[in-house]
């Protein structure tokens, strides 16, 4: 199993965070990962992206130009990177901030309005974890529990956090399943 | 120590602690700030000092100062710092003082970019500031072994008195990935330092210079640090020699992140029915000529690959000879090579091409 999956949005939207959780899962299932940030000046005011690598043997180069997953947080993510995503892979698209759906005919579109999700959830910021959420329900490539474990971990000081994270999470998840490929999931 | 999954910034300022380094002086550059913004919050914890210098060529001779007191210290930057650093860098190599200086490079000359190259080899490996010295060179290909090399760095710094470079780029300085921290040095344990400048009440005073006016005395004193160098040469040179897929036709010479991208490479030509391997210095001062002759002699082609425009290549061709064709494969300015481009080099090279 070699999974590559590039994370984009907004500076802010917190890209680079779910990014991060998708390694530390990856890692905790006993894979390797590498996580690596584009830290080039796109980063100032513009698009935010990370690439996560999930594999079952040391990974050689830690970016992709043909992802398996995408997740779009924002337009200009779904403009730079829609193309690139390989055939038979999933794109999840953020619909609260994107207006169109992707082009492509061979790929899995998973559509989730993140921020009105997150904002039921009880705060609008948790956009970044319905996508997640959505991504590891179609894709099936980590656990959500090991998922909402590490959030309850990385938040353990902000415990109000930890639940809309995690009701963010499953919301998200379930939204994801509906789409799952078959074969994706269990 | 469980493993933890930290961005190579931050493994090498972890690293360095774990050595027993309790100082670090330096200045911001991108993209290795996240080296002292851990340090900045890490050294106070253990009892050391953080000390943002007013500049680079301050911050060399900081360290060109506590390492002369016999401690334990380190800097770091990016390639338009390290030029600024190199004066004090030749004073530190001249004096015989033990420090570890780590580059994490980005695309030159001048300002140039704030993304990952390896342009830097020859600064890195034929001295770099005035003079006849050389650094001993360490280049990292993963997060893991920039943690392992830094702690080693401390222990080669002190062992030949020299300062010991590691070499990385944007790459291995961002990416994350686990890391453990595998030993830790007490400060009691290491070793002691005869000829540091401790205070001489009740003995000899020590002296740390770098003048000598007397030529005689200076040239003995040049030949003094070439036995030095060769008694690296001949017992510190280290690589990696990978053949996952058995005899190989073509030999990969990368060191660093490229190093990863050929192994990416090598499986995929694997599925095209194509045997390749990579030879990896992972000492780049001292060059591990003799390995590398060894194993090119067993394939028809060598292709070097690096994020320059053909530095370690002169290293590749000194040591394989001038009637051995070497081909070569670069990309700078920031601009990373896919594994895509390896392959197709390589398919080149095999006659394969499609």
């Amino acid at each position: 199993m070699y999974d590559e999956i590039v994370l984009a949005g907004f500076g802010g939207q917190g890209v680079l965070l779910i990014g991060k959780l998708l390694a530390y899962a990856g890692m905790k299932a006993g894979r390797e990962v590498t996580w690596m940030p584009a830290y080039g000046p796109e980063m100032r005011g513009g698009t935010c992206n990370c690439t996560v690598v999930l594999s079952g043997r040391p990974i050689g180069s830690p970016i992709s130009k043909s992802p398996h997953g995408l997740i779009a947080l924002n337009l200009p993510s779904l403009d730079k990177f829609e193309a690139s995503v390989r055939k038979g892979g999933i794109i999840v698209v953020n619909t609260s901030l994107i207006n169109r759906m992707p082009h492509r005919t061979d790929v899995t579109v998973v559509p989730v309005a993140a921020n009105e999700v997150a904002l039921e959830c009880g705060s609008g910021k948790a956009a970044n974890m319905v996508a997640l959420g959505a991504y590891l329900g179609a894709s099936g490539i980590a656990e959500l529990e090991s998922v909402k474990a590490i959030v309850a971990e990385t938040f353990a000081a902000k415990p109000k956090l930890v639940t809309v994270n995690h009701e963010a999470l499953s919301r998200g998840f379930a939204l994801g399943r509906e789409k799952a490929p078959a074969g994706a999931v269990n | 120590m469980a493993k933890k999954l930290m961005k190579g910034c931050e493994a090498i300022g972890e690293a360095a602690v774990q050595a027993g380094c309790r100082l670090f002086f330096g200045y911001p550059i991108t993209p290795q700030n996240e080296i002292p913004e851990y340090l900045s919050a890490r050294l106070p914890q253990v009892g050391g000092t953080f000390v943002q210098a007013e500049s680079e060529v301050a911050a060399s001779n900081m360290l060109y100062g506590a390492s002369g007191a016999g401690c334990r210290c380190l800097t770091s930057s990016s390639s338009p710092g390290i030029s600024l650093m190199m004066e004090g860098v030749s004073y530190i190599a001249a004096s015989e003082l033990p420090v570890v200086i780590v580059n994490i490079m980005r695309g030159g000359p001048g300002l140039g970019g704030i993304l990952p190259s390896q342009s830097d080899y020859l600064q890195a490996t034929k001295g770099g500031g005035h003079g006849d010295y050389r650094c001993l060179v360490l280049a990292p290909s993963t997060v893991q072994e920039a943690a392992d090399l830094v702690m080693d760095a401390f222990d080669l710094a002190d062992k030949y008195r020299n300062p010991v470079l590691v070499l990385g780029d944007g790459l291995i300085g961002q990416m994350m990935e686990p890391v453990e921290f595998k030993r830790s040095t007490r400060l009691e344990d290491l070793p002691a330092k005869s000829w540091a400048t401790t205070g001489c009440k009740g003995r000899e005073r020590n002296i740390i210079n770098s003048l000598y006016l007397d030529p005689e005395v200076l040239e003995a004193h040049n030949w003094k640090l070439v036995r030095k160098y060769e008694e690296m040469a001949r017992t510190e040179c280290r690589h990696e020699f990978w053949s996952p897929h058995g005899d190989a036709d073509v030999l990969f010479v990368a060191y660093g992140s490229v190093a990863r991208i050929a192994k990416t490479a090598i499986d995929a030509l694997a599925e095209k029915g194509v045997k390749a391997a990579l030879f990896r210095p992972i000492t780049l001062f001292p060059f591990p000529g003799d390995a590398l002759e060894k194993a090119a002699a067993r394939v028809k082609h060598v292709l070097v690959s690096e994020l320059s425009t053909g530095q370690m290549l002169e290293d590749v061709r000194f040591h394989l000879g001038k009637h051995r064709p070497v081909s070569f494969y670069g990309r700078v300015g920031g601009v990373i090579m896919t594994p895509d481009e390896l392959v197709a080099e390589a398919l080149k090279l095999a006659g394969k091409a499609g």
